[in-house]
């Protein structure tokens, strides 16, 4: 007998009273957790179950419902459920475990051992329902000085800017590893919001050129879909060294998920893998780094921003010096928070260090060194709301990236099966059957909804503080409380104990 | 034809210089006293026509797509850099990561060129790129290549001299080499497979070299009067296997 040492996690539960056998689920579960038994009845196979909702959501007469699966190992706070499994599944097949989304292991949030602060008596707080209140925010290197001609006019031309509505942009998210519908939602909610979406290293659809003045595309170490036209359809150029998910490693998107306009964006024959080094083979030092910073900035005639994304790792600080004197106009710091369609789940789940952390001595240190106006930050990895969003703007980012929160506004459930390519959402999904259930008009909508959501509570949390202007919070670490931390975690997110 | 004496010019100022005249009609320029100057051709739209005297810098006509550059010299690092299409011409030779991440167009290399060249080149639909290196090259030649054409003289290559370096296709997943001569295959990487060539091939291989031969004044029956080697990859998928899935 062929013993399958692998348990469900999951258990589907029908109530039969109600389920009137219509067969919905069987034909949405992409994942083929329903299917009709001999008789014609419909059955569930809890084995199959991911547990994302799909059919539960679906379900005509909410027949349906998902719980962890009962069985349980015999308890071992060292040898856990999943410490098991992961065994299992490596014993059966000897290959690298994979997932989706952002580490789910219990490391510490310190967004949740940060408290912000209020003005009492001493001085007033805004009410931001009767006074302007400012959210703008504009991204790239700015002048030490301004110095006027004889004309009044400034003498230097300014750098180039991304003007923000709100602090907020979408990460970096391929037309690959998110649906075409996906990706046009992203696009259309940017575009109407007044910020940016970020093609990630997919290449830009020719589809999407309309909303090219809301675009930063991403030149990769693979360099999918990059050309000439590729960089002239934006608003910035993003290089990405790494990602928050998976620092050091390249990524490989399958070739059974390259379809027609997968392969048109990125410039690749049909169904090939599309196979992204782990560095970018003419970057081997900052020096280097600084070489194709002023290759993209020649090539788009200095009119556009050049973004650096680098994960979050142990030497952050000096790190983020180093791509500021390498001459790029923003950063993008990515936390070992942060989400992906793929990842080794060693690597996702043990390599980089927290947002929160890095922000506060990559701000501190260029203060130090007296370049942060040269530079932007922008922080991303795990930001899930408007108090983590002011919270990384007062430790010093100038704004945030947000990719999780917004495939969740979409309608993600955090299966965390996005590798499978079988998103039952459409959101991660190349199948033409998956990808037509999400409606692009309706997710954007759902994205415009969440960004103003956070913009008034932002506004809310800004006033309470006194603060009329989003630019008067950004490294204002006074504002900041911590509770429950040490003295070196006090120490590197710069800020007193609450009660201090 | 344009004249532009470069020497002691600042990129940004050259290339200026190359796009207002080209457009303002001009399609032909001669780059005099060039002296490492990078990214020359970089970001001009359209497809100039430049004569380079002397020494281009790194990434020439990086995210070029059409120009057209003769070099009277030799050149620095990663020429045609994630090129998308053109044509550049090197009677001298090349130094490393020469055509990384090309999509499309050909670089001819009179003599040698240096380490990791065709890295990671690609191909789509017509777009194939071509480099054809007259004298011999460093490590890494066709690194993690996914589609394109590399090809390999050797002409100058002393009898005790190594015709290429050690690694060559290293992750190599598609496209194709073709190597005058035989290659011991202590030379190639575990991803590489070796093949004679086939009419088909010799073909494809004088239609290439018919071109690079009439530029560097080669006698192409000479050239192609030694036998090729091609390589070409094992598996269009060497990571297919990697995952627990």
């Amino acid at each position: 007998m062929n013993l399958n040492y692998t348990t469900p996690e999951f258990i589907i539960l029908r109530d039969l009273q109600k389920c009137n056998n219509c067969g919905l689920c069987v034909k949405n579960c992409s994942f083929e957790a329903h299917y009709y038994s001999k008789h014609q009845r419909v059955e569930s196979n809890s084995a199959k179950c991911v547990n994302c909702h799909y059919c539960v959501a679906t379900c005509p007469k909410k027949a349906l419902a998902i719980k962890k699966h009962p069985l349980e190992f015999r308890h071992n706070s060292y040898w856990t459920e999943s410490a098991i499994k992961d065994i299992y599944k490596q014993a059966s097949t000897g290959g690298i475990l994979l997932t989706g989304m952002g580490t789910d292991r219990e490391y510490p949030i310190y967004w949740d051992k940060i408290l912000l602060n209020a003005s009492q008596v001493t001085n007033p707080s805004i009410d931001p329902l009767r006074e302007p209140m400012e959210l703008r925010t504009f991204l790239g290197t700015k002048p030490g000085k301004l110095e006027l001609d004889k004309t009044n006019n400034l003498s230097e031309l300014m750098p180039p800017q991304l003007e923000l509505q709100i602090p907020v942009v979408f990460a970096g998210m391929s037309f690959g590893s998110i649906s075409y519908n996906a990706f046009k939602a992203l696009a259309i909610a940017a575009h109407k919001a007044g910020i940016y979406f970020n093609t990630g290293e997919g290449g830009l659809h020719k589809d999407f050129y309309e909303f090219a003045s809301h675009a930063i595309v991403q030149v990769a170490s693979g360099r999918f879909g990059v050309n000439q036209e590729y960089l002239e359809n934006s608003a910035a150029v993003e290089i990405k060294i790494g990602q928050g998910a998976k620092p050091g490693i390249g990524g490989h998107l399958p070739g059974k998920k390259v379809g027609e306009e997968v392969s048109k964006t990125r410039m690749i024959p049909l169904g090939s893998d599309a196979i992204s080094p782990a560095p970018h083979h003419d970057i081997y030092s900052i020096e280097d780094l600084r070489q194709l910073i002023f290759a993209i900035k020649e090539a788009t005639e200095y009119k556009k921003p050049v973004l650096v994304k680098i994960a979050a790792v142990h030497n952050v600080a000096a790190i983020a010096s180093g791509i500021v004197r390498a001459g790029a106009d923003i950063i993008v710091i990515d936390g070992f928070r942060a989400g992906t369609g793929a990842a080794p789940t060693r690597i996702r789940d043990n390599v980089g260090i927290p947002i929160e952390l890095a922000i506060a001595s990559v701000d501190e240190r260029l203060k130090e060194e007296g370049i942060r106006k040269h530079v932007s930050i922008i922080a991303s990895g795990g930001i899930r709301n408007s108090s983590d969003v002011v919270k990384a703007i007062a430790l010093g980012a100038d704004a945030v990236a947000i990719a999780t929160a917004a495939l969740i506004a979409m309608g993600c459930h955090m299966c965390q099966k996005c590798y499978t390519g079988k998103c039952n959402w459409g959101i991660t999904t190349q199948d033409p059957e998956l990808t037509k259930r999400l409606d692009p008009d309706k997710a954007s909508q759902r994205l415009l909804n969440l960004l103003r959501a956070w913009s008034l509570e932002i506004k809310e949390m800004l006033g309470g503080m006194g603060i009329n202007a989003i630019e008067s919070l950004k490294g204002n670490r006074l504002m900041l409380r911590g509770v429950g931390l040490n003295e070196t975690e006090l120490k590197i997110l710069g800020i007193s104990h609450a009660g201090q | 034809m344009k004249t532009i004496e470069a020497r002691g010019m600042h990129y940004r100022e050259l290339n200026n210089l190359i796009r207002k005249y080209y457009q303002n009609g001009i399609k032909k320029f001669l780059l005099k006293g060039v002296n490492g100057q990078r990214y020359i051709g970089s970001g001009i739209k359209g497809s100039p026509h430049l004569t380079i005297e002397g020494t281009p810098g790194n990434d020439l006509a990086a995210f070029s797509s059409g120009i057209s550059i003769a070099i009277k010299g030799n050149a620095q690092d990663a020429v045609g850099n994630t090129m998308n299409d053109g044509k550049i011409v090197i009677h001298g030779h090349a130094g490393d990561a020469v055509g990384h991440s090309m999509r499309g167009g050909r670089i001819y290399i009179k003599s040698y060129a240096g380490y990791r060249v065709g890295i990671h080149m690609k191909e789509y639909q017509d777009q194939i790129p071509v480099i054809i290196i007259g004298g011999k090259a460093g490590d890494f030649l066709g690194e993690y290549m996914a589609g394109g054409v590399i090809i390999l003289l050797g002409l100058d290559v002393e009898k005790d001299e190594e015709l290429l370096g050690s690694y060559c296709g290293t992750g190599m997943h598609g496209g194709v080499m073709y190597i005058r001569g035989n290659i011991p295959s202590c030379k190639l990487a575990k991803e590489v497979k070796t093949a004679s060539t086939t009419e088909e091939d010799l073909d494809f291989l004088k239609d290439c070299l018919s071109d690079y031969c009439s530029i560097m004044n080669l006698d192409l029956n000479k050239v192609m009067a030694k036998p090729f080697t091609k390589l070409y990859p094992y598996n269009k998928r060497p990571y297919g296997k990697l995952y627990a899935y």
